[in-house]
């Protein structure tokens, strides 16, 4: 008794490795100098999926979008008639006006499909949703989710590209492109730096992103947190573990802080405000104990008063504005690395 | 097809009583085992042609779920028992956590009549633990018992209130019944998957592997005391294993079980979200699958039980967080096990029967499985040479959710004699 | 493949068009050259080279990346790798010479324009090209050419250029 049962309709490409792609096109010019290597991505899922190379010539491409926010008139036709739906199942603000602006400085549409939560009291799944945007006929879609896997589970369904703007706990891959562009732009390059994420590394997808994004550009990457905030086995992502912020915030480039939710203290997971603070938070006084002109990020909003104190973030190091202002350019060069162009064979370098 | 005399000519006949293969004819009159020996001539009788083939005594799967009542849409009692048979179960023992839950009389007798009327594989059911499955107060477990059920279990749940197990384990040797424990520790099992790398790299939320052992131990520890019978429910990682070898060798009246699943897959498939691999208790480690398979290779793990869990695609096709843990297992099991097992050479195929067929009866105090003469006729013919991909259009159950779609095994169910009637398996012709 | 001009003669032919271009512009004096990229750009800067030598005056030179204008961009194979785009004056009420290595259907040369406008509003854009191989497919034609070529549709005109190919020349393939 067969029955019909949904396949997953297409596998992500995979990224081809540097100048695999460009094999089978033909030379139209002999030329000395190398390609740039340009990645072939079908969706973004998450930073796992990335070869080094694709995360470089991201961020590359993210610096020809500075220049063009530079402009008189910041918006260039690269993606005229395309459009993106921004699906956000869990409030954003920042991350899907973003993503929005990002979209509307290439040309492109961003429609925001309002996930009210009464089509979800409705009874409405993810997988009703994935097929009315699929027939919809919309070119791209950034989704945020309180649950891993969730881009995953739409890319399998749809045609359109998936951006995953945050799953759960899992990955958010583009605040890990615009942390490395912000502090490739600072440092010149992540290689061999030593970057510490302080804070709740087990609820953050932002944490699992970064670590991965980070130590594939070569920096030496550390997490520190109370045990209780700490995922088992996370040193096999390629990380140190510290336990004490003191003995190790002396020795760091970067200080990656991360929010962390009060909402913890009610399930034992660290007891209180106070003591979290004294420990683990970035405070003032911490800071100029230490004398150090470590590099501070957050991906905000910060809990003022509880990881980082105000004062800390008014430091000409700590580069908090800096990260919302590339994280349009990174997007952009997500969106248009994904919506820029199409499988074929048509080769247009002659059409001068 | 029904046949007064029937004639299963040259196969091989695996004893797991005895150990032994032997080449020789059965000869089955009026649903019994006539003759057992070699060149039995019966002119009038059906002859069946196993030659190539084996024949075993008909499996039993002591621990399934087959959904009604109340979840219709995924599986009943007739498509369930049909997929059992397709697999080489010729009994199973259904899960109580149906709604309304089999806790009582009349539900253990809706069950057995379904399963009788459906003819296919016999249902011998596993009543509630307690009434309701809620934990709280005893099942009426004796009269269960009467209409036919053979163990209890709250599966789905653990007993948590240890006064109520407690009382459970005691009360339910006055039926010679184990008591079957889902092992899940309180507080420990929001989980859903393994609490480990895999969940650390995939953000999912985990269920750590003390969550099962501590809850067995409890349950082992209360067993020894009031000196009852405890069944450790799909063990999944090493420190069960360990344990139960441990309460074993104190004499506990302890058995366990493991699920195909859990001795041929890890976390470490979950990386894509497939909702297909969640099940419950968790895949775990390569190490935790490599101490189940140590456990049954030892004999600590005493039966290999399917945990055959239907799913509508509708509760499959949803966020990994929400989809509901289990995976179909009837039609898969036999092969999966003789894959892991006799073609490692780990074990003997009469050994690795013996798992599937004389355990089972003996802790579910069911008719004991025989080839031998004067027994009921209840055998099933493989073929251990087959190779075989299990493919959507064969699945007999009426749900898909499994994560062996497309594997290609070895040993395949072919056929079998049920009583009077014997059947050959279409996609084995 | 043949070559059709060498590294003498495309020399020859920059030097002819700095010299048609100084003749031209006598009374402009807010001019600058803005090269598409890639080969438009070393031809910029070699033609700035030139025209600074004939007249008074400092002539900036910038450089114009095409990729986010482009009509193809749905029709490529894979999306073309932005290089970025060097502006680093006012391009306000100057006059722009466009500087690429060839003009064929035109549309390079469009997507150049809306770019540019949307840098500022120049005084004038003019348009300087070494080599036109005609078949164009907009109404736009250069102001300055080096040489007319003609081509059929599916032939390859390779324009080499020492700072991008180590070697000067222009080279046809003429497909069967």
């Amino acid at each position: 008794m067969p029955r019909a049962r949904t396949k997953p309709k297409r596998k992500p490409r995979k990224a081809a490795k540097p100048g695999g792609g460009r094999a089978k096109r033909a030379p139209a010019r002999r030329r000395s100098k190398p390609e740039p290597y340009v990645p072939r991505l079908a969706n973004l899922l998450g930073i796992s999926q990335l070869a080094p190379a694709d995360i470089t010539a991201i961020l590359d491409q993210a610096e020809t979008f500075i220049e063009v926010l530079k402009r008189p008139i910041p918006v260039v036709p690269a993606l005229r008639g395309k459009t993106v739906v921004n699906l956000f199942f869990e409030a954003s603000t920042r991350t899907s006006t973003s993503f929005a602006l990002a979209a509307s400085r290439l040309s492109a549409q961003c429609v925001n499909f309002s996930i009210g939560s009464s089509s979800v009291k409705k009874g409405e799944t993810l997988l009703d949703t994935a097929r009315t945007i699929e027939a919809m006929r919309v070119d791209g879609v950034i989704i945020r989710h309180s649950m891993p896997g969730a881009a995953h589970f739409l890319s399998r369904r749809i045609k359109s590209f998936v951006v995953n703007a945050g799953d759960g706990c899992h990955e958010h891959p583009t605040q890990a492109l615009l942390d490395a562009f912000t502090l490739r732009r600072r440092l010149g390059t992540l290689k061999d730096k030593r970057v510490l994420l302080v804070g709740d590394i087990a609820h953050s997808r932002v944490a699992r992103s970064n670590i991965l994004c980070f130590s594939k550009l070569g920096a030496r990457v550390a997490v520190c947190g109370p045990p209780t905030l700490i995922p088992p086995h996370i040193e096999e992502l390629g990380c140190e573990v510290f336990y004490r912020l003191d003995r190790v915030l002396y020795e760091v480039d970067v200080v990656n802080m991360l929010r962390v939710q009060t909402e913890r203290i009610s399930s034992s997971l660290f007891p209180s405000v106070r003591e979290y603070r004294a420990l683990y938070g970035l405070t003032a006084e911490r800071l100029s104990e230490l004398n150090t002109s470590v590099v501070i990020l957050h991906p905000g909003p910060v809990n003022w008063g509880v990881e980082m104190d105000f004062e800390v973030a008014e430091l000409p190091q700590a580069l908090i504005l800096n990260q919302v202002t590339n994280g349009v350019a990174v997007r952009m060069a997500v969106l248009y690395l994904l919506a820029g162009g199409q499988v074929g064979d048509t080769d247009t370098a002659e059409t001068k | 097809m029904a046949d007064d005399r029937m004639l299963l000519a040259g196969g091989r006949v695996i004893d797991p009583a005895s150990g032994k293969v032997r080449l020789v004819d059965i000869l089955v009159e009026d649903g019994r085992i006539a003759r057992v020996g070699k060149g039995i001539r019966a002119r009038d009788a059906q002859r069946i042609d196993c030659r190539g083939k084996h024949i075993a005594p008909g499996f039993i799967d002591m621990h399934c779920h087959l959904r009604e009542p109340g979840y219709e849409d995924a599986e009943t009692i007739l498509t369930g028992t049909q997929s059992a048979l397709v697999g080489g179960f010729t009994r199973v023992c259904p899960m109580p956590n149906t709604d309304p839950p089999v806790d009582s009389e009349a539900m253990v007798r809706f069950q057995i009549e379904r399963a009788e009327q459906a003819g296919y594989a016999s249902v011998h059911p596993v009543g509630c633990c307690t009434r309701n499955r809620a934990g709280k107060e005893l099942a009426e477990i004796g009269s269960m018992r009467e209409a036919g059920a053979v163990a209890v279990s709250d599966d789905g749940d653990w007993v948590s209130d240890p006064r109520v197990m407690r009382r459970a384990l005691e009360y339910a040797k006055a039926f010679d019944m184990p008591v079957i424990s889902h092992c899940e520790y309180d507080g420990l099992s929001d989980g859903v998957s393994n609490e480990g790398l895999v969940s650390t790299r995939l953000g999912l939320r985990g269920k750590p592997w003390p969550s099962e052992t501590a809850a067995a131990a409890r349950d082992i520890m209360l067993a020894e005391f009031v000196g009852a019978r405890v069944h450790i429910a799909h063990v999944s990682c090493a420190a069960t294993v360990d344990l139960i070898r441990w309460a074993k060798l104190r004499r506990v009246q302890v058995t366990a079980e493991v699920c195909p699943h859990h001795f041929t897959l890890t976390d470490a498939s979950l990386a894509g979200f497939d909702t297909n691999f969640k099940v419950n208790p968790p895949l775990r480690t390569e190490p935790d699958r490599l101490a189940v398979v140590e456990g049954v290779v030892d004999g600590t793990i005493d039966v290999i039980a399917t945990d055959h869990a239907p799913h509508t695609s509708i509760a499959k096709e949803v966020e990994f967080d929400k989809a509901r843990p289990g995976i179909i297992g009837f039609e898969t099991a036999f092969s999966l096990g003789y894959e892991q097992f006799v073609l490692s050479g780990l074990m003997s195929p009469a050994r690795y029967i013996e798992k599937l067929t004389l355990a089972p009866a003996r802790i579910m105090g069911l008719r004991t499985p025989s080839v031998a003469e004067g027994t009921e006729a209840e055998l099933v013919i493989l073929d251990l040479k087959a190779q075989w991909t299990f493919s959507s259009a064969q699945i007999m159950s009426k749900s898909h959710n499994t994560p062996f779609l497309e594997r290609t095994m070895q040993g395949l169910v072919v056929g079998g004699v049920l009583g009077e009637e014997h059947f050959w398996l279409l996609h084995a012709a | 493949m043949k070559q059709i001009i060498d590294a003498a003669e495309l020399n020859r032919l920059i030097d002819r068009l700095a010299a048609d271009i100084a003749s031209r512009n006598k009374k402009e004096k807010n001019i600058a050259l803005v090269g598409i990229k890639r080969r438009g750009v070393p031809l910029a800067e070699r033609l700035a080279a030139r025209l600074v030598k004939k007249r008074a005056g400092e002539i900036p030179v910038g450089a114009i990346d095409i990729t986010l204008y482009r009509d193809d961009l749905q029709l490529v194979a894979e999306t073309p790798i932005v290089r970025g785009t060097e502006i680093a004056f006012d391009i306000n009420g100057r006059t722009i010479l466009l500087v690429d290595d060839v003009i064929y259907t035109g549309r390079t040369t469009r997507a150049a324009l809306a770019s540019l406008l949307d840098f500022g509003r120049p005084k004038a854009i003019r348009l300087a090209v070494l080599i036109d191989r005609g078949r164009r497919e907009l109404p736009i034609q250069p102001d300055f050419t080096g040489k007319t070529i003609e081509t059929r549709r599916d032939d390859l005109v390779d324009i080499c250029l020492e700072e991008e190919d180590g070697k000067d020349g222009v080279f046809l393939t003429l497909r069967k």
